[in-house]
């Protein structure tokens, strides 16, 4: 599947706070439904570059849920005549791109590239014994699960969510994008869930008797994606990792995504993966 | 119009967008990626960073070598609409030659753009920034091929204008500038630089400024025709570096914002030029 060449301007549907991160919606006229994994490079319309020349280049999310927005239902999360897709993006502000994009409001204007990437596979394409899967979201991470949740719940992929967080502050889209299924969480300092990581919740799960049959699909912080890695590794059960990097362009034209090969050498994260596989 | 070498990989753009690329391709020429005699991995991340309308790069030139890319790239950049300028750099004359024969021998190839901006293993100079090394290296160069040669100056000299009179005595058929700017940026987080090598190259509407002086100094010195970029994001940038003396411009970073980048500048300098009542420039390869 490919995108339509280019940047496009896109209407802001939706903004509201999701717990410590923000959700903002999109309606993209133009563009296919993104598959889950993929992402977007955005920046918005007005206002960029308005600190002290920063941000400049636009930013890469990840795509957290989408619906097809049609002009008939207006209540589907569409405005007035527009048809097209929804995309939801989960956003925490780190930085002057994110925390312009966290500011904005319905009715802004926001540059879409995209959807760019690849995306996660069903897990009997991973291994033939595979017939469920584990999602394994950690903070802002958990955005591209949510879309692979529904996903693998429209093919009757069954599908159980591990989600952990740091605290409060930085934890949000439950209520938004995990409301309609059973989720186990985890947060470090013990304010929901397992007290500790989302990794020991993990460990417990394929230590049981899932390992077998399950693959694994991991989104978050680069040391939660190495012991996932590593657990998988050590319990040979299949696993799918949606990395992040720096990235100024999104589709291979800069060369400034680079995550190394484990044979040596290195891959561009926005086209060689954002999923890779590691197990 | 063209594109500024190492800022659009047409092969990848390809994969992403499909034919809409070929289409809508926003080139009127295009210079792949710089191609060394052996493969090189690259710079390890981080190799980008963001600065005040600009960023800073540290990629390492990375590429599959000469043979990888005259097997596997080559076929593919061929079937573009536009005619293929191949930048090639080389740390010695004796492998500066290898590329320039190689690649200057395939009729896939309508040019060769030489990046000096790198040292000389056997002087330990870096080539663009030495008038003597320029020409030099040029006279090396010049009887291996027919072709057009492009010599892309670097900005990191005192007296831009100097290594181009030494590009054009020895053959050179014309000059592009500016490559990046020399740069660093700390981490604030880290209290360490933001990229991995601890310095890179500017590019961005940051360095306009600089690119603009530096296309006067050498469009005074030299009567070849000159590719002038550095920060160009729309159609008045564009003729800002004709005013300046450029015969061509070409659009770098601005791709990364803007897939499109390099047609939209393309239209902008058209319509504005002939709203202005001015000649179209004349955009030839």
């Amino acid at each position: 599947m490919t995108a339509p060449f280019g940047r496009r301007l896109c209407p802001v549907v939706e903004s509201r706070a999701s717990g410590g991160y923000r959700l903002f919606s999109l309606i993209d006229e133009e563009g296919p439904e993104p598959r889950p994994g993929q992402f977007y490079m955005l920046a918005t319309e007005s206002h960029w570059e308005q600190q002290g020349g920063r941000p400049y280049l636009p930013r890469a999310l990840s795509i957290a849920d989408c619906a097809p927005s049609s002009p008939l239902f207006p209540d589907s999360g569409n405005k007035g005549e527009l048809g097209g897709v929804r995309l939801d993006f989960l956003i925490e502000g780190i930085g002057p791109g994110t925390d312009r994009l966290c500011e904005l409001r319905e009715g802004e204007g926001v540059w879409v590239n995209g959807p760019l990437g690849n995306a996660f596979s069903p897990p009997r394409d991973l291994s033939p014994g595979a017939a469920g899967a584990i999602l394994v979201g950690g903070g802002i991470g958990v955005a591209p699960l949510a879309i692979l949740r529904r996903r693998f719940a429209e093919r009757n992929i069954p599908a159980r969510v591990l989600l952990g967080f740091r605290d409060r502050a930085h934890s949000g889209g439950l209520d938004d994008l995990f409301s309609c299924c059973e989720v186990r969480l985890a947060s470090e300092d013990g304010h929901v869930g397992h007290r500790g990581y989302v990794t020991d919740l993990l460990a417990t799960m394929l230590e049981g008797d899932d390992a077998g049959s399950a693959a694994v699909y991991a989104c978050g912080p680069p040391p939660m994606l190495d012991a996932v890695h590593a657990l998988c590794q050590r319990m040979e059960v299949p696993c799918e990792l949606a990395m992040e990097a720096p990235m100024a362009c999104g589709y291979g034209a800069c060369y400034g995504c680079a995550v190394p090969r484990p044979d040596g050498g290195y891959l561009r994260l926005c086209v060689d993966g954002p999923v890779i596989r590691v197990a | 119009m063209i594109n500024a070498s190492g800022t659009f990989d047409a092969i990848a753009a390809r994969r992403v967008y499909g034919d809409e690329l070929l289409e809508a391709f926003p080139f009127s020429a295009f210079v792949s990626k710089t191609i060394t005699p052996e493969p090189r991995a690259g710079n390890e991340p981080q190799r980008i960073w963001e600065t005040p309308a600009g960023m800073i790069n540290s990629i390492g030139l990375p590429n599959k070598g000469l043979e990888g890319f005259l097997a596997e790239d080559l076929p593919r950049l061929a079937e573009l609409p536009v005619p293929l300028i191949v930048s090639v750099m080389g740390t010695s004359a004796e492998k500066f030659a290898r590329l320039v024969t190689g690649v200057g021998e395939r009729e896939e190839v309508a040019a060769i753009e030489l990046n000096v901006s790198c040292p000389n293993v056997h002087s330990g100079l870096i080539v663009g920034e030495q008038p003597a090394e320029t020409l030099a290296l040029l006279e090396t160069l010049r009887p291996l091929t027919g072709k057009p040669l492009i010599v892309k100056l670097t900005p990191n000299v005192a007296d831009p204008a100097a290594v181009a009179v030494a590009a054009r005595e020895g053959g050179a058929d014309a000059v592009s500038l500016i490559n990046t700017l020399k740069a660093s940026a700390i981490d604030p987080a880290t209290g360490e630089p933001g990229v991995a090598a601890g310095h890179g190259g500017l590019s961005g509407p940051a360095v306009r400024p600089v690119a603009i002086a530096q296309l006067r100094a050498v469009a005074a010195a030299v009567e070849v025709p000159i590719v002038g970029m550095g920060g160009i994001s729309n159609g008045a940038d564009a003729r800002e570096f004709i005013a300046a003396g450029a015969t061509l411009v070409a659009v770098g970073t601005e791709s990364f914002r803007d897939p499109r980048a390099g047609r939209r500048v393309a239209e902008e300098l058209s319509s504005g030029a002939a709203e202005r009542g001015h000649a179209r420039p004349q955009l030839e390869v």
